[in-house]
């Protein structure tokens, strides 16, 4: 593999867009307003051919955010080595400027279940959750960022709120945090209580990155809303809000737009970064 | 049985009741709540499989499709969060399926499909100089071993699975004849099945088992073009180096 010599050491304070392959070469030509990329790690982890010829190019110019889905941190089992081994050559030849994974679990007895799955808040949760952490950071040599679920049902026996919880990972870990407001909005929408309020229960310090992504509307079965993260259309103006109400609170932080299904052309997603970057203006005036 | 466990059970087995204790946050049961989390699973799977394999969802349709994938993936779920190389043995179990055994030549078209991936996120490799090949004298030809691109595969039907996949995706003249040796190179990026003329299946099984390109011809036949088969290979940059 090329080695990635050229590197970013921090995501910059700016509108970051999720990497598609069908963008490549209008992002080479201009990609204003998008200061930098994330990338799912799972999708580069190839031997070889366009997607991996494309990163190095990408890495060359731009601050590159490199986000598991795949590791299942949360999982009962022990972490997959074999999986942590190829995140540490991604990392060791890319250089990015962030890795991030999810307070999720997606991997139960060798079997992976391609989504992200929920985690009851208790001690022993905690105390998997930060060992997990504690051993990856380990391998890769670096700090990670954990970014909060999607929520679409609770559990009985959790002692823990989100907030604490993450708060308490951050403590023991060291670890950074990724916040998704839009992951927050829907969370909130689905389990009825207030984003602002778990927003300003949230420990701020840590945050590293921010998520903004579009999500669908469904009906539980008592006909309450019952939103589902998507990634397939625009921001709605709530999230909007919502993130403006945490950089009031959190300064300005990189802030990043996904959207990996039904993706659109790219002036459209261009769009959606200009609106992030009108946000963090905002926070700066 | 462990939460995960009880959680992940009914993931993939629709009758399979929710797990006990999950609510909606307002201590009402969670209900279809759990369902979110099994469509999720399932479609994002499905959908997974459905863009790895296009000629079969093209071939049968996708609503057939849907049904042979969702009872696939309940049969086989991922082994790797490598979703690239999700759906390997998915040709061999459309092969077993009785519903479509009136389309025989289903599965090795699905392998052409699975190739094609492979071969997409296969090691870089760059091919010789052709003037390497013809600098050699006869003897030195001969006795010559050739090491090929880690994109390039062979695949051998009893069926026009090459052409077929070809009408399939990219249209053209309805298939007819056969079986067919495909060849899927890669010059750059872009992998392409290639149908091979008559012997050069029989040639190329022998060079990637390692036989010295003189036996390797031999096992060409009368109707095996030579000069055809090294100028599809040396083009594509297919091989990567002589062992002399």
């Amino acid at each position: 593999m090329p080695d990635a010599s050229h590197s970013f050491p921090l995501l910059p304070n700016l509108p970051g867009v999720g990497y598609k392959p069908q963008h490549f070469w209008r992002i080479l030509s201009d990609p204003s307003p998008v200061g930098w990329f994330e990338i799912h790690a799972e999708n580069y982890m190839g031997d070889g051919g366009r997607p991996i010829a494309q990163l190095n190019v990408l890495a060359e110019r731009f601050p590159i955010s490199v986000h598991g889905v795949g590791l299942s941190i949360g999982g009962e089992g022990r972490l997959d080595r074999e999986h942590l081994s190829r995140l540490k050559r991604l990392c060791d030849w890319l250089k990015p400027a962030s890795f991030s994974e999810h307070l999720a679990w997606s991997t139960h007895d060798s079997h992976f279940l391609n989504d992200l799955l929920p985690l009851p808040y208790t001690n022993d949760t905690l105390t998997r959750v930060a060992d997990h952490i504690d051993e990856v950071q380990t391998v890769l040599g670096r700090q990670m960022l954990l970014e909060n679920p999607s929520s679409y049902l609770a559990f009985a026996e959790s002692t823990w709120s989100e907030t604490d919880f993450l708060a308490e990972v951050v403590r023991r870990t060291g670890c950074g945090l990724l916040l998704d407001v839009n992951n927050v909005f829907v969370s909130a929408t689905n389990l009825d209580y207030s984003p602002q309020a778990y927003i300003d229960a949230y420990p701020l310090d840590a945050v590293a990155e921010i998520h903004l992504g579009g999500h669908d509307e469904d009906e539980d079965d008592h006909g309450a809303p019952l939103l589902i993260d998507s990634h397939g259309r625009e921001v709605v103006d709530p999230v909007w809000a919502l993130l403006d109400h945490t950089l009031a609170r959190s300064g300005p932080k990189p802030l990043l737009v996904e959207w990996d299904t039904d993706v659109p052309d790219w002036p459209v997603l261009a769009d959606e970064a200009r609106r992030a970057a009108g946000a963090l203006t905002r926070v700066l005036a | 049985m462990t939460r995960q466990a009880e959680f992940r059970g009914g993931l993939l087995n629709p009758s399979a009741p929710e797990p006990e204790g999950l609510t909606d946050g307002r201590n009402r049961p969670a209900g279809r709540r759990y369902g979110v989390y099994r469509n999720n699973v399932t479609v994002s799977l499905r959908e997974a499989l459905a863009e790895g394999f296009p000629s079969l969802v093209s071939l049968i349709g996708r609503e057939n499709f849907d049904h042979v994938a969702r009872a696939f993936l309940r049969q086989s779920p991922p082994k790797s969060p490598l979703m690239m190389h999700y759906g390997a043995g998915l040709p061999e179990f459309v092969a077993t399926l009785d519903q479509l055994k009136h389309l025989p030549y289903l599965a090795d078209v699905a392998r052409i499909d699975l190739a094609m991936r492979q071969s997409y996120h296969a090691a870089d490799s760059t091919g010789i100089n052709p003037a390497e090949l013809q600098a050699l004298d006869e003897d030195a030809l001969l006795a010559t071993r050739f090491a090929f691109a880690p994109s390039m595969i062979l695949l051998r039907s009893p069926w026009p699975a090459g052409s077929i996949w070809r009408y399939t995706l990219r249209g053209g003249d309805k298939p007819t004849g056969g079986g067919e040796d495909v060849l899927i190179l890669r010059a750059e990026y872009d992998p392409e099945p290639h149908v091979l003329g008559p012997g050069a299946g029989d040639v190329l099984t022998a060079l990637l088992a390692g036989a010295p390109f003189g036996t390797a011809i031999d096992a060409g036949g009368d109707s095996f073009d030579l000069a055809a088969l090294l100028d599809l290979l040396l083009s594509n940059n297919a091989v990567i180096a002589l062992n002399t």
